[in-house]
């Protein structure tokens, strides 16, 4: 059978160098984040070279992203959460070209790799927190202290608060980490029990049959799960912004 | 309302009572759409229904594990900086149980956001 965890090793592609004992390259990972990065300006930018007013495809779609994300930013954050936009629209792009590619076969998906999430993730939590102190000083720390609680479990339940918001960016990385992990692993492990099956003959390609179709299937859930993935980081990360933005009234 | 006695008064001015009426409608409609917009709007991407639904059942899974895993550290880090062997890591193990709780119950939206009063 083949290797289902094989598809997620680091290659070096390009050895960059050295920073002390620890080896610099250009990595596959780097190769596709690039490919990413690179895919989302040449979209954006062809997409809006010719502004018209009424849009053409590209255009259209690109304009359709733009109110997606800034729908979501404003029904969660409020419009003064309007200017993390750049942020959010970066990150909800990226995450979503990057699981869309790694669907195509042979490609490497970055977001398996859970230093990639926990980048992100963290880049959001200190994002809020640095916001929250720079914007409501200490008033930041209502967020730990709900209203109308006795006194006497208050200590308690500021605790229980610390730590729910200390999961954040563990819950925020892994979500998106796990699920990708997983359903490429799924996605593999189905797709070789097709190749296992047919080394048996006749009955093996007709059994063949099962494994390819739920393959099939897999994909289209996989594609599903790419893009819910990238709206759900995008989504939280103005639920958390919103806590900056806002810390209780 | 308009009965009996006051009937055959208000007779004369019956258009310009239709007029008044349906006028008012018209404002209580505003109105109405005006006060259940902002309820609309809260809820926005939530009114197209499934990805959000998706995502919130995508939210679940993690947040419950990602509070206990907080717990645990953290006390496990307290047990090694203080040398308090068992104690930090129950508690704290318990605590971060309550807060993953706390998590699942938000992001189900039973628990009220106590923050979020306003």
């Amino acid at each position: 059978m083949a290797d289902p965890i094989h598809q997620f090793q680091i290659v070096d592609l390009v050895p960059l160098g050295k920073i002390g004992s620890s080896e610099i390259a250009f990595t596959n990972s780097a190769l596709f984040m690039a490919i990413a990065v690179g895919g989302i300006t040449a979209f954006l930018l062809g997409a809006t070279s010719s502004r018209r007013l009424v849009p053409n495809r590209m255009q259209s779609m690109a304009e359709l992203s733009y109110e997606f994300v800034a729908n979501t930013i404003r029904s969660t954050a409020g419009t003064e959460g309007m200017r993390f936009f750049p942020f959010v629209f970066s990150l909800f792009m990226f995450i979503l070209t990057v699981n869309l590619i790694g669907l195509i076969p042979y490609a490497f998906t970055v977001t398996t790799h859970i230093v990639i999430t926990a980048a992100l993730s963290l880049s959001v939590f200190i994002t809020v927190l640095v916001y929250g102190f720079w914007k409501n000083g200490l008033h930041f720390f209502n967020l730990f202290v709900p209203k109308g609680i006795p006194i006497f479990i208050l200590p308690l339940i500021v605790l229980i608060e610390v730590m729910s918001f200390l999961s954040r960016p563990i819950s925020h990385s892994v979500r998106l980490f796990a699920n990708m992990l997983a359903g490429h692993i799924t996605l593999k492990v189905f797709a070789s029990f097709v190749t296992m099956l047919t080394a048996y003959g006749v009955f093996g390609w007709a059994g063949a049959v099962l494994p390819l179709g739920l393959t099939i299937a897999l994909t289209a859930l996989e594609m599903l799960v790419a893009v819910l993935q990238a709206y759900v980081f995008a989504i939280l990360t103005c639920i958390y912004l919103n806590d900056a933005i806002h810390p209780g009234h | 309302m308009a009965d009996g006695k006051r009937g055959t008064g208000d007779r004369k001015n019956q258009p310009d009572d239709e007029a008044h009426l349906s006028a008012r409608l018209q404002h209580l409609g505003e109105r109405l759409n005006q006060v259940s917009r902002p309820a609309e709007n809260s809820s926005g991407p939530r009114q197209t229904a499934d990805p959000s639904a998706l995502a919130r059942g995508f939210r679940l899974s993690t947040e419950l594990v990602a509070g206990v895993i907080v717990g645990a550290l953290i006390g496990w880090l307290l047990d090694r900086w203080l040398g308090i062997s068992p104690w930090g890591m129950i508690v704290f193990l318990l605590l971060g149980f309550a807060a993953g709780v706390l998590n699942v119950m938000r992001a189900a939206g039973v628990a009220p956001d106590a923050n979020r009063t306003d």
